[in-house]
């Protein structure tokens, strides 16, 4: 896959970074309001497939990239587990997903215990899973040509 | 009523692309769109009349809202629904890859 | 102890991340950790066995029941759940420890125990969920793991299989999430206690109808995953295809759990028993169990005969359980029905033991010959001694010869049948036994007999390794072991609780909602 003319290689450059931005910014609201985890790693992703749709893919560096993400992906699971376990220590062995943290002024950025860190694991996750499945495919279909 | 049952015709129509198209890519958005028409049925099973997004933010704690359940339902369902398509997308190519073909009537070495 | 539930999802889930993140780095980690992991499963569940009694309730979150609503996602450990809960870490275990040479041939092989542990807790977390939602959200996690892992050798034959299993696995677990949305729409909640109790107490929530719609679409989906007759189509691909150890957890475990366990769960415990339904349930094991048999008469390719095999085997387990229904819903003796229940999950047990044994065995002779047509092979026993007397134990048991656990469960099935009164039914049982003996004996004699193995000594070739070897002979010896599940004492033990279970239906709604 060939990169595309300079004028949508430098549009999704300044473009890329906003979409990047927005997508943090649902993730860390994910407690207030609609959105979440899901819905901002997807945004974040997004700008990642821009970039690899308008600059052509450069395979080794594509799988180096791979690799990477692959590695992002499983710790958040883990991350993710291990937040659910802390509740599970701190409650004195009870309750799995126990929220452990304070829980905050309704309405504040910061409030709802560990929810919002659950939200920025999930995020993580979401952003690396598609951003892999994404490029594994791209990396495929040059397989698959040849 | 009638939209419940449209849903249903969606479902049906996914099912019919499923089992009648002969190409590979097809059948993947046959199953896609059942699974849609499953998420757009959940989604209006938990509608209220004049209800809200079910948050809880300032001035808004009493307010009517929607049913949040079928919602995070959806949103799982989503998820798992993007790792079927991924998976089934990343087979087709592989069959692509062995058979140079999308057509399921030139793939058929097992016999069921 | 009920803090430990969570464990059985818990400690699959984190290794399988675990491997997938440090597998890079350290070399043949994943080998060390998976055995280990599912040794310590298979103690867990032992444990849980002879230490708790009745059944225990997690509440994940602690949220406690509001009004008596229950609103946290319930995991539910009764007597049922321990029994299914001890086969899949047991043969997860074995099927583990004879993968450590057998993937030395992929070579993505880290991967293969990460999709395997997913695997191991997609299952574990249906097993112990007692909530609807939960169940579909692990059945995806389990059967999505079994795509990829049927296709995990990526030749031609083994993407085709996978994708037919995948379009079909696909088309079941949206007519489930379908069931689920009409059950939410008509009960309001999902934690399947709730449910049975509101279509018993709240009368117009499950008009008659509506209850045998849902119940068609239930079997349907299931049946599907369960590869019961006219679903069965995918299996013999899939399952033949599929790595062995892979074929040993599918037909071993994994049509079970995410199939068998899930109707008797739903049927038993949630829905009130009605004749139609458990008739419709009867009928498809009984032709599924004829089916089956029928066709694995004709194959040469060695694994997709025990494929159709495990049609014809899942078809005895649903027969049992399916004459156990129709007794309690004519009100017929309940001890007829118990012992019909208790025949259905003692084959469902033993079932697991030798369908993985012979998958293994099958395996081992691929492994070393390359091939899977019958009639390439022959003569096999000289060269693979072990091999071929493990085969043999498995085909013994499977064809019901005494003193192996086939011949118990069947047995236990045919007398229930007679008791109660369903003559047709036990004839037809005992001559799908003897079409059972004659596809085995077909196995037997064209694998390993048949010729002098001098075309095999010349090529050289050895027995398998030790660790593939290990997992089949200790597999043989439960074939032997398992016979004893006949004596009572040890039956009050293992099978009784998850009978009583299914016996007193209501037993399951009043203890978890606790009214």
């Amino acid at each position: 896959m060939k990169g595309m003319t300079i004028i949508v290689k430098k549009i999704s450059q300044i473009i890329c970074p906003v979409i990047f931005m927005f997508g943090l910014y649902i993730i860390v609201h994910g407690h207030l309001t609609p959105g979440g985890g899901f819905a901002g790693g997807v945004i974040m992703a997004g700008a990642f497939i821009l970039q690899i749709l308008a600059n052509g893919n450069i395979l080794p560096k594509l799988r180096k990239e791979e690799e990477g993400l692959e590695f992002l992906e499983s710790s958040a699971i883990l991350g993710f587990l291990i937040l659910a376990g802390l509740g599970l220590l701190l409650s004195g062995g009870v309750v799995f997903f126990a929220n452990f943290m304070e829980k905050g002024v309704l309405g504040n950025l910061i409030s709802a215990g560990f929810i919002p860190l659950e939200n920025i694991v999930v995020g993580a996750e979401v952003c690396a899973a598609i951003a892999t499945i994404f490029i594994a495919l791209v990396v495929y279909k040059d397989e698959v040509k040849k | 009523m009638i939209i419940y049952i449209l849903c249903f015709v969606l479902f049906l129509v996914g099912l019919y692309g499923v089992v009648s198209k002969r190409n590979l890519i097809k059948i993947i958005i046959g199953i896609a769109i059942m699974e849609y028409s499953i998420n757009l049925f959940l989604i209006m099973i938990g509608y209220i009349e004049g209800g809200t997004a079910p948050i809880i933010t300032k001035g808004f704690e009493n307010a009517k809202f929607v049913d949040p359940l079928p919602q995070a339902m959806i949103l799982t369902s989503i998820v798992i629904g993007l790792a079927t398509t991924a998976l089934l997308l990343a087979v087709a190519i592989r069959l692509y890859q062995k058979y140079g073909t999308f057509d399921i009537n030139k793939i058929k070495d097992l016999k069921g | 102890m009920n803090s430990l539930i969570p464990l059985f999802v818990i400690i699959p889930l984190g290794c399988a991340f675990l491997m997938a993140m440090l597998g890079r780095f350290i070399k043949n980690i994943n080998k060390f950790i998976t055995p280990i992991f599912m040794l310590f499963l298979v103690y867990l569940s032992l444990s849980f066995i002879f230490k708790s009694q009745g059944s225990l309730i997690y509440k994940v979150g602690g949220f406690e029941p509001v009004n008596g609503v229950p609103i946290a996602i319930y995991m539910v450990m009764d007597g049922l759940t321990k029994l299914i809960l001890l086969v899949i870490s047991l043969v997860g275990f074995l099927a583990i420890f004879y993968s450590l040479s057998y993937t030395k041939q992929y070579t993505a092989e880290r991967k293969f125990y990460v999709l395997f542990s997913l695997m191991i807790a997609g299952m574990n977390g249906i097993v112990i969920s007692g909530d609807i939602f939960n169940i579909f959200v692990f059945l995806e996690i389990a059967a999505i793991s079994s795509y990829a892992l049927v296709a995990f050798g990526v030749e031609k034959h083994q993407l085709e299989a996978s994708f037919k299993y995948q379009v079909l696995g696909g088309i079941a677990s949206l007519i489930i999430l379908l069931t689920i949305a009409l059950i939410y729409w008509n009960t309001g909640t999902l934690n399947i206690a709730d449910i049975s109790r509101q279509l018993t107490v709240n009368s117009q929530a499950g008009t008659n109808v509506f209850l045998k719609f849902i119940s068609i679409l239930l079997i349907a989906g299931f049946g599907l995953k369960a590869a019961i007759f006219p679903f069965h189509s995918w299996l013999p691909d899939a399952h033949s295809s599929a790595p062995s150890p892979i074929s040993a957890m599918l037909s071993g475990v994994l049509i079970k759990a995410i199939g068998i366990y899930v109707i008797i769960r739903l049927f038993f415990n949630m829905f009130p028993l009605s004749y139609e339904i458990s008739m419709t349930i009867t009928v498809l094991g009984t032709i599924s169990m004829i089916i089956g048999g029928l066709l694995a008469i004709g194959q040469w390719d060695i694994k997709r005969m025990l494929a159709y095999s495990s049609i014809s085997q899942i078809g005895y387990i649903v027969l049992g359980l399916g004459i156990g229904m129709l007794v309690l819903v004519t009100g017929g003796n309940k001890a007829v029905a118990a012992l019909s229940i208790t025949g259905g999950l003692f084959h469902l047990l033993n079932h697991s033991i030798f369908k993985s044994l012979l998958f293994l065995s099958a395996g081992a002779v691929e492994y070393r010959t390359g091939t899977r047509d019958m009639r390439k092979m022959g003569g096999l026993s000289e060269v693979l001694p072990i091999t071929s007397r493990t085969s043999l134990i498995g085909s013994l048991a499977i064809s019901g010869i005494p003193p192996f656990n086939g011949f118990f469960s069947k047995l236990i099935i045919i007398i229930a049948a007679i008791q109660a009164q369903y003559y047709v039914l036990a004839f037809l049982a005992v001559l799908v036994s003897v079409i059972t003996i004659a596809y085995f004996m077909k196995l037997q004699k064209y694998t390993f007999y048949n010729n002098d193995g001098s075309k095999w000594i010349e090529k050289k070739i050895k027995e398998v390794p030790f660790s593939m070897t290990f997992s089949m002979i200790l597999l043989s010896i439960l074939c032997l072991i398992m016979s004893l599940l006949i004596i009572p004492e040890v039956r009050t033990i293992f099978l009784q609780p998850a009978v009583d279970v299914l016996i007193n239906s209501a037993y399951y709604t009043t203890k978890i909602i606790g009214i």
